[in-house]
């Protein structure tokens, strides 16, 4: 794969000029937007690889972005970049169709690395995103209506587990004796059922995390 | 009656001078002073709590001056022109969080009280009469301060035996309520007496509505601009509060980085101290961290953070209470993370804590240098008695895994006692 074109979407010019400073030589920022408008705009005028998405942003934020471009089926890859710890934030914006979450104090090597591998349809999880996940599936109150979607599996539950370790995928494989590609496989799928299940679980806790 | 008036309406007179500026003060502040200020509590009210703000400035039960205001009302409405007087000259009295219900069935049981005097009155012609009636109310409210004076313990046996069980059981006084309405409707009826009362309750009817509807736009502006204010107030207090923290925390974090730019480790500190503190605001819910493990691992976290200035990245799934073998789990855990700050070299060190329905695991991860267990010196109490001895002096279990190069990884595990 050769330079990835990223679309950077923040209410903070500092912070769009700090990322576009850190990130590596093989990804190219070929634009900038600081609200909703601008980055539908800008996503259907560019046609980025990866847009950068903050989850926090004047006129609707992230989810409305994704809302209306992946709305009007568009096949661009989203990664969620944001300061915010709240799970009903992270949560809603993957459920929302964004393929990872990070949050905004990942170093520029990471983040490169994060956008690599969304670029390339794989799911990006931090520690805190595989917590929340780990959490959400735990609660076994009520029986799962569809069993494939409403949880996860052993080997789906270890890799998420060495991810909130901290853990990165060429150590997981190592830890586990499997291939990254397979790593990557169990995160991409662990994605899906989050983004597809209609375990009702997942919107309660996230409603009783709501913590303000 | 008309000194009996005149003491209540001084006080709510009294202050009226320095009302206008006094409306825009705190009014707890203002009674704080030698005299204090007439003001509605919120808490216990029945209406809108000027009976029971009365009463506290007269030092009188409430009771009385609720059945005051009864009797008085049935008494040609003074009391209700009287009640609704001070409803409008009093302020309100600040109150935090959500307003208490009201005690319905108190109100329901002074409503029959003051029903039943209507009917009486009406029946022995008081009420057109007029004069023939401030006897009875002037003899009544004087037996209801005196009863007020009387032995407490007999008239709490009173009120246990009338008004509490009336609060106990709302369906009864409702039921009570109207059968005292058609009692009294069907007397007049009986007695041919409707038909004469008829002009009256009209007449009566007329002004009222006269009066109302003269005094309704008028009323309703003041209203309004009463809520208006309310909120205006409310705003305010939540900005200042917001502005409060933002200064003690945020803007003092800022003073100290420029001060300390030329240390970036102490920066970096900083840093990442306010961003935890602002994020506890912002996003967690108030934890004790005496009493459960996710707070506790939290804390933990941000104090060896502060004292060492190595970021620790914390995740938690799930929690479950402090135990004081859990306890002995937080001490290990932070020798871990004192170890991993202080010798790993690592940037950033990752702590994970699971409870499950069986055991609490934790797990400390740096990938700092690592070291070769077996060349730890027996003497060093570091890891072998701050960690491994002591969870298993406590039950539990410790798994040190580490290389040079690869960092290291400290897994606590203990298992929950089933419950």
């Amino acid at each position: 794969m050769g330079v990835i074109k990223v679309l950077i979407v923040d209410d903070h010019r500092l912070f769009r000029s700090g990322v576009r400073a850190e990130l590596g030589d093989s990804i190219e920022v070929i634009g900038e937007a600081e609200d909703v408008e601008s980055a539908v705009r800008a996503i259907a005028e560019l046609q980025p690889d990866v847009v950068l998405l903050d989850v926090h942003m004047p006129g609707g934020g992230g989810q409305e972005v994704l809302r209306r471009v992946l709305g009007s089926g568009s096949q661009v890859r989203f990664l969620a970049l944001s300061v915010s710890d709240a799970a009903e934030d992270v949560i809603g914006v993957i459920r929302g169709g964004a393929r990872g979450y990070v949050t905004k104090t990942i170093s520029g090597r990471e983040l490169t690395d994060a956008i690599r591998r969304v670029a390339e349809g794989d799911a990006v999880f931090s520690p805190r995103l595989a917590g929340f996940v780990l959490d959400a599936f735990a609660s076994t109150e009520a029986p799962p209506i569809d069993p494939e979607l409403d949880s996860l599996t052993q080997r789906e539950r270890e890799v998420l587990r060495l991810i909130a370790r901290g853990y990165a995928y060429k150590e997981i494989a190592k830890e586990l004796f499997i291939s990254v590609k397979t790593v990557e496989t169990h995160v991409s799928s662990v994605l899906r059922k989050l983004q597809l299940s209609n375990r009702h679980e997942l919107s309660r806790w996230a409603t009783a995390r709501r913590l303000v | 009656m008309a000194d009996r008036q005149m003491p209540r309406g001084s006080v709510g007179e009294k202050p009226s001078p320095d009302a206008a500026p006094a409306a825009l003060v705190d009014p707890v502040a203002s009674a704080e002073l030698g005299f204090p200020r007439l003001i509605r509590p919120v808490e216990g009210r029945l209406v809108a709590g000027v009976a029971q703000g009365a009463a506290a400035q007269l030092r009188l039960d409430p009771v009385v001056l609720r059945l005051a205001f009864v009797l008085l009302t049935v008494l040609d409405g003074v009391g209700g022109v009287v009640y609704a007087a001070l409803w409008m000259f009093t302020p309100r009295a600040p109150h935090e969080g959500r307003e208490p219900a009201r005690d319905w069935s108190q109100v329901a049981a002074y409503a029959a009280i003051g029903l039943a005097l209507m009917a009486l009155s009406w029946l022995t012609g008081a009420s057109t009469g007029g004069f023939g009636a401030w006897p009875i109310a002037v003899g009544g409210i004087g037996s209801l301060i005196l009863w007020q004076q009387a032995d407490p313990d007999r008239r709490q046996r009173w009120m246990d035996s009338t008004v509490g069980q009336a609060r106990k059981n709302r369906v009864r006084t409702l039921a009570g309520l109207v059968l005292v309405v058609i009692g009294a409707i069907g007397f007049l009826a009986v007695n041919d007496e409707l038909g004469k009362a008829r002009p009256g309750v009209v007449f009566t009817l007329v002004v009222v509505g006269g009066v109302a509807l003269i005094a309704a736009p008028w009323l309703a502006g003041l209203w309004k601009e009463l809520q208006r204010e309310r909120r205006e107030r409310i705003r305010q207090e939540e900005r200042a509060e917001f502005a409060a923290h933002v200064h003690d925390s945020v803007l003092h974090t800022l003073t100290l980085i420029q001060r300390n730019a030329h240390d970036s480790r102490e920066v970096m500190r900083l840093a990442r101290s306010q961003e935890r503190e602002l994020r506890n605001w912002l996003y967690q819910p108030k934890q004790d961290a005496d009493a459960s493990v996710a707070a506790a691992v939290r804390r933990v976290a941000a104090e060896e953070e502060d004292a060492h200035g190595v970021p620790i990245e914390v995740v938690c799934v799930g929690d479950c209470p402090l135990t004081p073998e859990l306890s002995a789990v937080m001490h290990a855990a932070r020798q871990a993370m004192v170890n991993a700050a202080k010798y790993s070299e690592s940037s950033v060190i990752s702590v994970y804590a699971e409870v499950e329905a069986k055991e609490v695991t934790i797990f400390i991860r740096d990938r700092g240098v690592g070291f070769d267990m077996s060349e730890v010196p027996e003497d060093r109490m570091g890891i072998r008695q701050s960690i491994i001895g002591r969870m298993e002096r406590n039950g539990g279990s410790a798994r040190v895994r580490t290389e040079p190069g690869e960092g290291t990884e400290v897994m606590l595990t203990m298992k929950l006692e089933s419950s």
